[in-house]
């Protein structure tokens, strides 16, 4: 085979690679931890726009904020409210994996992530027995 | 006519530097820099309305009024609400731009993303800077014990 088409090849080999260099998320964690990402990013902000909007009803009256927070403490919110706190807690660890891949070293994202996870699992033992205590027995 | 190619392997470049600021680059370190700091507001707010005492279910007027009395509270709230109205507002624009393709449907979805967004601005400071804790004519059983002080 003469030098120039193995050369081309090894070139092709290199353009059509699964993993291109210069990204991390194209494929397994790199990927996944981006994924959900987003999804609990717009999760987040959505509930935002309407935790704002209830807590904006101190300024009505203590009985309008009072009827609209009783529907928080119902057994089908509550489990609302451990979802949401799931989610925030992935997003914040990602969010700082996330710095510290940009600012510290990319190398190590795999691990970070599984790190996000181990912290996220022990931030809900910690939350939900207590948070599912107060729904189910209050 | 004729149209210069770039030979195949000349290295990326960027198209000629606009003037001004680069709102992109700062929108980038906005996510970062408040991140940072959302993470402390947003766990501590968690911790103090879902974790102290009965969690959720102690949660009423009484309860918000008595926080938002308070100055330490109401500077927490109130730098919550902006960096997580801007930073959720700026995620969800990059979420518009990668994936409505269609020039309209990007602009309608960015208008009303900031909106919300700053429509929720002003009205949450609003309540933080007019709220009453002890509105007049309320039940006294529905504020927080100080205000039947005095």
């Amino acid at each position: 085979m003469p030098q120039q088409s193995a050369e081309a090849l090894t070139s092709q080999q290199k353009t059509t690679s699964r993993r291109p260099a210069g990204t991390l998320y194209r494929g397994r964690e790199g990927m996944w931890s981006w994924v959900l990402h987003r999804i609990t990013g717009v999760a987040i902000f959505f509930f935002l726009l309407v935790h704002i909007l209830d807590t904006a009803l101190v300024r009505v009256s203590p009985e309008a904020y009072n009827a609209v927070i009783e529907s928080y403490k119902t057994p089908i919110m509550g489990l609302g409210e451990a979802a949401l706190v799931a989610a925030i807690v992935f997003h914040a660890f990602n969010g700082l994996r996330i710095i510290l891949i940009d600012f510290w070293n990319a190398k190590y994202q795999k691990v970070m992530f599984y790190v996000v996870i181990g912290l996220w699992v022990v931030t809900m033992l910690g939350f939900l027995p207590r948070h599912l205590y107060n729904v189910f027995n209050n | 006519m004729t149209s210069t190619i770039d030979t195949p392997r000349s290295p990326y470049s960027r198209s000629p530097q606009r003037r001004g600021v680069n709102w992109e680059k700062w929108g980038w370190i906005y996510m970062r820099a408040s991140g940072v700091v959302l993470v402390v507001l947003i766990f501590g707010h968690l911790f103090v309305n879902l974790m102290v005492g009965k969690g959720v279910s102690a949660l009423d007027f009484a309860f918000v009024a008595g926080k938002l009395a308070n100055p330490f509270w109401q500077t927490w709230d109130l730098l919550m609400l902006w960096l997580a109205l801007i930073h959720g507002g700026n995620g969800m624009r990059t979420l518009v731009n990668d994936y409505a393709t269609q020039r309209l449907t990007r602009g309608i979805l960015k208008s009303a993303i900031l909106a919300a967004v700053v429509i929720l601005i002003v009205l949450g400071t609003l309540v933080v800077f007019t709220f009453d804790p002890c509105p007049a004519g309320s039940p006294a059983d529905l504020l927080p014990s100080f205000c039947s002080a005095n």
